[in-house]
């Protein structure tokens, strides 16, 4: 009956959580020590999985309120989850991109040494894992945190750009590399903003109100 | 794939002169609940006393068409042999008044003529009982009489009565509209864990209920099958617009 | 407020005259209960209940074989009657038809109807007269007659009264419709059934003009049924229209045992219907 639809709900979020995650981590984990291999499991592999779970949540989510029309928090869970499925299928998109770009970059020497896209990438997929965390704990504290930390990984980014813009002035062979290191940048900040969404998820499903578009 | 249990052939009822079924073919899925839901006098509590040759007790009635158990003709067979391997349950609850819940369970036995040694029927009651999620509410009264319990209870005894025959399907009229809400709740979730055991077939007029347990389910209007299909499908996206109109509300 | 002054008298007025018009009733139940009583107890006695009538001027003696008598009587007539007066009162409240069962109750009507005398004389000509003498057995036919419809009408009503439901859940079981009858309508409505049969017997424990020319009257013990037999009411007629005094003490006796008969009768009937009515009444 619902709760145990809800239930099932839950654990495939989880899984689309930890799968999300992983492809952040492996494709940044490519990057820095250079692993085709990692990127193309990313493409590839990882993709297709996360795919097919957006499509299962989509489906139960649809029957969940066609059967059950669940009311109050139940209600606001199964949109919650409905939420945060799309977004972490949008930050897995992010990590193929990137995993893309990597792939292009493997094979060729350095601009610089990578510094603050590692943390970058850090960051974003510590936020994408405690915004699940807070989710499935119910603690919209913890979801708050993860929104203020929304803020470094944009200062981060700006420090990226304006740092490769400076050797892509100065060496212009150096342009077609900045440019998709740019990008996995700004994927990485995109990734670090799906995490925020989840997090307000969380703040609507525990307090019943949706905070999106407002600072805290 | 899936196994048919029940399957209507254009079947048509009548009261006298007046067809309140036409042309129903319908396939009732093994081990599933089918609902089957419409607005009142649509037909639906008379196609399922059909599906038990019941409507043929009330003076006037008749009905054409093929019926089929499996692979037999249930019209050819005889009435009270069909009634059971079709059991029913009706929507107010009617344990018999003068027997104890031990003899309700066992009336289909009973009142067939059919004697059970002591010990076969302490189990068949017991196992009836225990499906009908009653066993641990009266094991220590059996010898009391069924009246003495609450709507809810007498309801599932009459389920275990049903169930205590080994029919092969189960049709239930509306079980639980005469009863309160966690009562009701008690009984969808049996059905649930029942349905492994039993074919279910629900008459419902509560939408909201065929959602939440049936499986496949049939819409009806004006004596006619408008609709049928897998529950999800049927909710999220009917084809029929007399079906959309009935599930939002529009009529019934 | 004078309007409500008034208001409250007439409904006080209007509430004691229904009580009192209630209470009327009792009056004559409590005067005969009372003259009966006084009249009649000093006859009773042991040996009142248990010996033989004495010769007409001799003093003393009993309705020993009046009570056996009517005892007999009622069991003849109840042999005879109730199984017809139940299977009748069960057809009419289990299967339709077009023109039979109005036929069958309206019958029952009219059966209820001939005055009792009547009802004794056509007893005598079926059975008195091929059998050449009064016997218990055309008392007890002419009993039964009047217990019929009696029995027919209270049986059709309480199987009625059955709730269709539990013949459906009978029949969806698989059961035959003789069997829901036997084994659901009937005990369920078992407590009904048999109150009918116990009214329909206080009824027929003091008839007398059916007696008259029936089972006519014995001094002795008879006990078979080809013979006449004695019975209290046709103590109480005989002994009440004699010139002896002994026996108008003795038919104040034997009214006293007729009366109390009667009423144990009513009461045990609706003794058995409240225990037993919480199946067809009650949830």
């Amino acid at each position: 009956m619902l709760e145990k639809a809800l239930e099932d709900l839950q654990n495939k979020v989880r899984k689309a959580a930890f799968l999300a995650e992983g492809m952040v981590n492996k494709a940044e984990k490519a990057l820095e020590e250079r692993k085709g291999e990692l990127a193309r499991e990313v493409i590839e592999k990882d993709e297709e999985e996360l795919d097919l779970l957006d499509l299962e949540i989509t489906e139960d989510v649809i029957r969940i309120f066609a059967r059950y029309q669940p009311k109050a928090r139940d209600l606001r869970m199964t949109l919650a989850i409905f939420n945060i499925n799309r977004y972490l299928e949008r930050a897995g998109d992010h990590a193929v991109n990137i995993a893309e770009y990597t792939l292009d970059l493997v094979d060729k020497p350095l601009v610089k040494p990578l510094i603050d896209i590692p943390r970058m990438a850090q960051i974003a997929s510590e936020m994408l894992k405690d915004s699940i965390n807070a989710f499935m704990k119910g603690d919209a504290e913890e979801a708050l945190r993860v929104i203020e930390r929304d803020d470094e990984v944009d200062n981060l980014l700006e420090q990226v750009r304006r740092e490769l813009i400076t050797y892509m002035v100065s060496n212009s062979s150096t342009i077609d590399r900045g440019l998709k290191l740019t990008s996995i940048a700004r994927n990485l900040e995109r990734i670090a903003d799906l995490a925020t969404n989840i997090a307000e998820e969380t703040v609507f499903l525990e307090k019943g109100k949706i905070i999106k578009h407002t600072k805290p | 794939m899936n196994n048919v249990t029940l399957k209507t052939e254009n079947l048509c009822a009548y009261f006298g002169k007046q067809q309140v079924l036409k042309k129903v073919n319908l396939s009732i899925v093994e081990n599933k609940v089918t609902a089957i839901m419409g607005p009142s006098g649509c037909g639906k509590t008379t196609l399922i006393r059909c599906l038990n040759r019941m409507h043929e007790t009330t003076p006037g009635a008749r009905l054409t068409g093929r019926i089929w158990l499996k692979d037999q003709d249930l019209l050819s067979m005889n009435p009270m042999l069909v009634r059971r391997k079709v059991g029913m349950v009706f929507q107010k609850p009617n344990p018999f008044p003068t027997m104890s819940i031990y003899n309700n369970v066992l009336a289909g036995y009973r009142l067939n003529g059919i004697r059970l040694k002591k010990r076969e029927a302490d189990r068949t009651v017991e196992e009836a009982l225990r499906s009908a999620a009653l066993w641990d509410e009266v094991k220590d009264a059996l010898h009391k009489r069924g009246t003495f319990l609450s709507g809810g209870q007498q309801q599932r005894l009459c389920i275990a009565r049903a169930l205590a025959v080994k029919p092969e399907a189960l049709l239930m009229d509306e079980p639980t509209s005469a009863l309160d809400p966690k009562a009701t709740d008690h009984i969808e979730r049996l059905m649930a864990k029942l349905k492994k055991q039993v074919t279910i077939v629900i008459v419902t007029h509560n939408i909201a209920q065929a959602g939440r347990i049936s499986d496949y389910t049939a819409f009806m209007y004006l004596g006619e099958l408008i609709e049928y299909g897998t529950t999800e499908t049927l909710f999220t996206a009917p084809k029929d617009p007399r079906t959309e109109e009935y599930l939002t509300g529009k009529f019934g | 407020m004078k309007g409500i002054h008034i208001r409250i008298w007439k409904d006080r007025l209007a509430t004691g005259t229904v009580w009192f018009l209630s209470l009327l009733p009792l009056i004559p139940l409590a005067l005969i209960l009372f003259f009966i009583v006084s009249k009649g107890i000093s006859s009773l006695s042991w040996s009142f209940l248990t010996s033989l009538p004495k010769p007409p001027g001799e003093t003393g003696g009993g309705v020993f074989n009046a009570i056996v008598g009517t005892a007999m009587l009622i069991v003849l007539a109840s042999i005879l009657a109730v199984p017809m007066g139940v299977m009748a009162g069960v057809y009419l409240s289990e299967f339709k038809g077009k023109a039979l069962p109005g036929l069958v109750r309206t019958a029952a009507d009219l059966l209820q109807g001939i005055p009792s005398i009547v009802v004794g004389i056509i007893a005598y000509a079926w059975v008195v007269l091929p059998m050449h003498g009064f016997n218990a057995l055309a008392g007890g036919v002419a009993l039964a007659i009047i217990m019929i419809p009696i029995i027919v009408r209270t049986t059709e009503e309480v199987l009625l009264l059955v709730p269709q439901e539990l013949r459906e859940a009978s029949l969806a079981l698989g059961a035959s419709r003789w069997r829901t009858i036997l084994k659901v309508v009937i005990p369920t409505g078992l407590a009904g059934v048999t109150t009918g049969i116990l009214v329909s017997i206080a009824r027929i424990a003091g008839e007398t003009a059916p007696l008259l020319f029936t089972a006519f009257g014995n001094p002795f013990l008879a006990l078979k049924v080809t013979e006449p037999v004695n019975a209290l009411p046709l103590v109480i007629f005989n002994y009440a229209t004699s010139p002896y005094q002994d026996w108008w003490r003795q038919a104040w006796g034997a009214s006293i045992i007729l009366v109390a008969m009667v009423f144990l009768l009513n009461i045990t009937a609706k003794a058995i219907a409240k225990r037993m009515g919480g199946s067809v009444t009650n949830e």
